[in-house]
């Protein structure tokens, strides 16, 4: 075998390079999100429990969600029926945010955490948010 | 061993049958069931509402440059004011007669009638062709008539713009939210790149609620009711009055109609 070193040396700098990341990162993990639940409506809540268990919100709320949307704009159901027999009215802007007014604590959290984008806010209002609307963007 | 010349021929005549038998039905005489938009209009008829609007233009007339429907509108929905016309985006306004009615315009007609600007908006017609163009079906009829948009699904691809031939249909150019107004907090924005349109308020009538143009109408020029109900308002007055709709030689079979 040819210029044994030379290729030894080369496949230990490449196996460097590629784990590099995780040597550089060690000990260095994102600290475990913890959604905060402190909002005035909540705590107003006498039974503090979202639309479903914890549970359920925590792994299914992506799944729930979207079945809210074709549901109230496709259907044309607006009244969602929990677990527990509860009606509730089916509207991100006007049932979800109304507790949860704390978007930056609440849903930014984990979707920060998880490198998850969801484009709700491109459209929906994020409660008190609208400062941030750029009133110089884009002119016609 | 090979399969010989009879067999063979066996074999090629009965396939043929049986492939045209299939084809018998379609060379039937009657009807064939081309596209689904017929499927979707004949399950609007069944159906025991049917929304529809009319603008009564006798008294809409009289009130010289008012636009409370117009304004109430953009509120309800957070409708951007952006002054080009090319980007502009809107979901009821003004047009004069012979653009609202071109093929029913003639000069000699009313001076009153050629000045007055008419109140339009989306037609929410029983055939829509901007629902048979949309390749995402973002744009869909429900069961009770009206068409509607599902925001989420819109790729922005503008055929629904060139189907409607009542120019209902506006694409959000640029981020419409600076150009919003007055806010309404209970009620989505747009994003770059869709197209909206008039919902007929059905965010409102989930709530038992009448449009918000009708709402805010004070001289009570626009109606809006259910066309499958013959005791309902709007069946009353089109039974009393009579009645144009925009370019009905299309086939579109529009349900907003006007009194003149």
């Amino acid at each position: 075998m040819y210029d044994t070193g030379k290729i030894i040396v080369g496949l230990a700098i490449f196996v460097g390079l590629v784990t590099s990341p995780i040597w550089l990162n060690k000990g260095k993990a994102a600290p475990k999100p913890s959604p905060k639940l402190d909002t005035p409506a909540i705590q107003q809540l006498e039974k503090k429990e979202c639309v479903e268990s914890r549970q359920f919100m925590r792994s299914t709320h992506m799944q729930l969600l979207n079945e809210w949307r074709d549901r109230a704009l496709r259907k044309g159901e607006r009244r969602y029926i929990n677990k527990k027999g509860e009606k509730i009215y089916i509207s991100l802007q006007n049932t979800c945010m109304k507790c949860h007014s704390n978007k930056k604590e609440f849903c930014d959290t984990c979707h920060n955490y998880t490198d998850i984008k969801p484009y709700c806010w491109d459209c929906h209002f994020i409660p008190e948010g609208r400062k941030t609307w750029a009133s110089t963007e884009g002119h016609s | 061993m090979g399969i010989d010349r009879r067999s063979f021929l066996k074999i090629v005549g009965l396939s043929a049958l049986g492939v045209s038998s299939g084809a018998w039905e379609v060379l039937q005489p009657g009807e064939v069931d081309a596209a689904h938009g017929h499927a979707a209009a004949e399950h609007v008829e069944k159906a025991a509402t049917r929304w529809a609007m009319v603008v009564d233009m006798r008294r809409c007339k009289d009130e010289k440059g008012c636009t409370k429907c117009i304004d109430a509108c953009r509120l309800v929905h957070n409708i951007p004011v952006i002054d080009n016309p090319k980007r502009e985006v809107k979901w009821i306004w003004k047009e004069e007669y012979e653009h609202a009615f071109p093929d029913s315009h003639n000069e000699y007609m009313p001076d009153e009638l050629k000045e007055t600007p008419f109140i339009l908006m989306c037609n929410h017609c029983d055939h829509p062709p901007c629902v048979r163009v949309c390749p995402t079906k973002a744009t869909f009829k429900r069961p009770d008539g009206i068409v509607a948009m599902d925001y989420h699904r819109c790729i922005g691809c503008r055929f629904c713009m060139a189907a409607c031939p009542y120019g209902s249909r506006n694409l959000n150019w640029i981020n419409p939210r600076p150009y919003i107004k007055e806010i309404n907090n209970e009620f989505p924005t747009r994003m770059k790149g869709v197209v909206e349109k008039c919902n007929f308020c059905v965010e409102r009538l989930a709530k038992g609620l009448q449009p918000a143009c009708v709402e805010a109408c004070h001289c009570g020029a626009l109606l809006f009711g259910n066309l499958h109900d013959p005791e309902s308002n709007v069946r009353r007055v089109l039974r009393s009055n009579v009645s144009i709709r925009r370019k009905p030689e299309l086939g579109t079979h529009p349900c907003v109609f006007y009194l003149v």
